[in-house]
C-alpha cells in the first residue's frame, strides 16, 4: 500500500533534535559527489568571471572584434545558419582559431561552463568503477560520449 | 600590443575574415530590424529585463529560462535562435551556479538525477538539432503553445511535499534510486525512494527534446516528473531537477555554440542580469508575497506566450 514518505522520517529524541538543528546536518555524502560539487563551485564561478572580463573587453574595444558591436543589428534578427553564411562565422570549434578577435575571447567562458558537466562526470567515473557499480559505470561513460559528441560539433544541422 | 594574438590566430586568417565581414556589410544592413536606436541600447535593456526576471524567478520559484526565452524572444529584436541559445547558457550557468550548495547537502541525488540526465540530455541534444532545423515561425508558435500550456500547468500543478510511495518499481530498485536527506525545518532525516521509474524516464525524452528545442531549462517539467509521477519529496525533486539541468542544458548549449547561434552581446548581459537579479530576489524572498508573485509569473508567461503565439502566426510581427 502506498505510504507517505514522511512516515518515513526519522524522528530523534527532542533533545537529539535540538542538537541536530544546530549541528551540521548527519547525511552521508559520496566523496566523489562533494568534489563534483567543488568542481562546480569553482568552475562556474571562474566560467562567468571570463564572460564579464572577456565582454568587458569586447565591448570597450581593448582588442580587435570580428564583428565590430555596432554591426550587430544588422545580424542578429538572421537565422543562426544565414548569419553563419552571410558573416562568413566559424562553426563548431573553429571559434578557437579566432580567439585574437574580441568577440571569439567571450566563447572560452562559455565553452568553460559547458565543459564543466564533462569533467564532473570524469570524476565520477572512476568511483563507480571501483564500486563495481555496473548500471552507473555504464550510465557515466554513455553520459560522456554524449556530451563529447554534443561538444564535437561533428554533429550538423541542415539549415532552412 | 597584442601582436601574441595576431600570431595566435595568423595574419591571413585575420584579413580574410575581417574582408568577408567589411564586403558582406552592405549585403545584410536590410536585415536590420531597428533603424534609428544605437546598437548599445538592446544589450543594456536586456540586462535591466534579465535583472528584473532574476528577481521574479526566485520569488516565484521558476527557473529563468522559461521566462527568459518566451519574453526575450518576443520583445526583443533578437532572432529567435540566438535567444534560445542565451536561454540555454542562462539556463546552465544557473544550474552550475546552485549545484555545488545541493550536492553538498544531498538535495540533488546522483542516483536518481544521473539516469534521467542521460536520457534528457540525448533528447535535449535532438531537440537542439530540430530548432535549429525548423523554421522561426513554426519555432516561434510551438513555443507560444508551449508558454501558454506551462502558465496553465503553474495554475493546476499542486506539489506534495512527500508524496505516496507504493514500493519500488523493479527498474528503481535495479538502479537503487533513493536516499536520505536532512529536513532543516524538523531537525529530522527523510529517507526516500522513487515509483513508476519507467514512466518517469519516458517523460523525460519528451521534456529533453522541449529543453533543447525551446531553449527553456525544463524545471517546470521536471519537479512535476519527479515529485507528482515517480514520488520524490518535493526538496529532493528541486534540488534534482536544478542539477539536472546542469547537465540536459549542456548538450544543447554545445550544439547551440557549434552552430553559431550564440551571441555574446545577447548571451553575457543576459547571463549577468539573471544571475544579479537571483541574488537581490534572495534578500526579497522573506518580506515577498509568494502567492502575488506566482500570479505575476502566470500573467507574464500567458503575455508572453501569447505573443510568441501571435508573432509565429504572422498576426502581430
Amino acid at each position: 500500500m502506498a505510504k507517505p514518505q514522511a512516515e518515513m522520517l526519522k524522528s530523534p529524541a527532542p533533545q537529539e533534535a535540538r542538537a541536530k538543528a544546530s549541528v551540521a546536518p548527519q547525511v552521508e555524502v559520496a566523496p566523489e559527489q562533494l568534489v563534483y560539487a567543488n568542481v562546480l563551485l569553482y568552475g562556474s564561478w571562474l566560467g562567468i568571471a571570463l564572460l564579464l572580463l572577456t565582454n568587458i573587453i569586447y565591448l570597450t574595444g581593448l582588442v580587435k572584434p570580428y564583428i565590430e558591436p555596432a554591426m550587430l543589428p544588422q545580424y542578429w534578427g538572421m537565422k543562426a545558419s544565414e548569419f553563419v553564411r552571410v558573416a562568413n562565422m566559424p562553426t563548431g570549434w573553429g571559434w578557437f582559431k579566432m580567439l585574437g578577435y574580441s568577440d571569439f575571447l567571450n566563447f572560452i567562458g562559455m565553452a568553460l561552463l559547458a565543459a564543466l558537466t564533462i569533467i564532473g562526470y570524469l570524476i565520477l567515473l572512476p568511483a563507480y568503477l571501483s564500486k563495481k557499480d555496473v548500471p552507473y559505470t555504464f550510465i557515466v561513460l554513455a553520459e560522456v560520449v554524449v556530451l563529447v559528441l554534443a561538444a564535437s560539433g561533428v554533429l550538423a544541422v541542415g539549415g532552412h | 600590443m597584442l601582436d601574441w594574438l595576431a600570431a595566435f590566430t595568423g595574419g591571413g586568417l585575420a584579413a580574410k575574415a575581417t574582408a568577408a565581414v567589411t564586403t558582406t556589410g552592405a549585403a545584410v544592413s536590410t536585415a536590420a530590424g531597428t533603424p534609428g536606436i544605437p546598437w548599445w541600447v538592446w544589450p543594456l535593456l536586456l540586462f535591466v529585463t534579465t535583472f528584473a526576471l532574476g528577481i521574479v524567478a526566485v520569488l516565484g520559484g521558476v527557473g529563468g529560462g522559461v521566462l527568459f526565452v518566451p519574453i526575450v524572444g518576443s520583445f526583443f529584436p533578437f532572432n529567435l535562435d540566438f535567444v534560445r541559445g542565451a536561454g540555454l547558457l542562462v539556463a546552465l550557468a544557473g544550474a552550475l551556479a546552485a549545484g555545488p550548495g545541493l550536492l553538498k547537502l544531498n538535495l540533488a541525488n546522483l542516483r536518481l538525477a544521473l539516469p534521467v540526465a542521460l536520457i534528457a540530455s540525448t533528447f535535449s541534444m535532438v531537440g537542439a538539432f530540430i530548432g535549429l532545423a525548423l523554421p522561426n515561425d513554426v519555432v516561434q508558435t510551438a513555443l507560444g503553445i508551449t508558454i501558454v500550456l506551462i502558465a496553465f500547468l503553474f495554475v493546476v500543478s499542486k506539489n506534495t511535499e512527500f508524496p505516496q510511495v507504493g514500493g519500488s518499481d523493479k527498474l528503481a530498485r535495479f538502479l537503487k534510486i533513493g536516499g536520505t536527506y536532512y529536513e532543516r525545518s524538523s531537525g529530522k532525516t527523510v529517507d526516500w525512494s522513487v515509483w513508476r521509474t519507467p514512466q518517469g524516464f519516458l517523460l523525460f525524452i519528451a521534456i529533453g527534446i522541449m529543453a533543447g528545442m525551446f531553449g527553456l531549462g525544463a524545471g517546470w517539467a521536471n519537479v512535476p516528473v519527479l515529485n507528482l509521477l515517480m514520488g520524490a519529496p518535493l526538496k529532493v525533486a528541486v534540488g534534482t531537477s536544478k542539477f539536472l539541468l546542469s547537465i540536459t542544458d549542456t548538450s544543447a548549449a554545445w550544439v547551440y555554440l557549434n552552430q553559431g547561434a550564440v551571441l555574446p552581446v545577447i548571451a553575457v548581459p543576459s547571463i549577468v542580469g539573471i544571475m544579479l537579479g537571483s541574488f537581490v530576489g534572495v534578500r526579497l524572498l522573506a518580506t515577498a508575497k509568494p502567492k502575488a508573485v506566482k500570479y505575476l509569473v502566470i500573467v507574464l508567461l500567458l503575455a508572453a506566450g501569447l505573443r510568441s503565439l501571435l508573432k509565429g502566426l504572422g498576426i502581430w510581427n
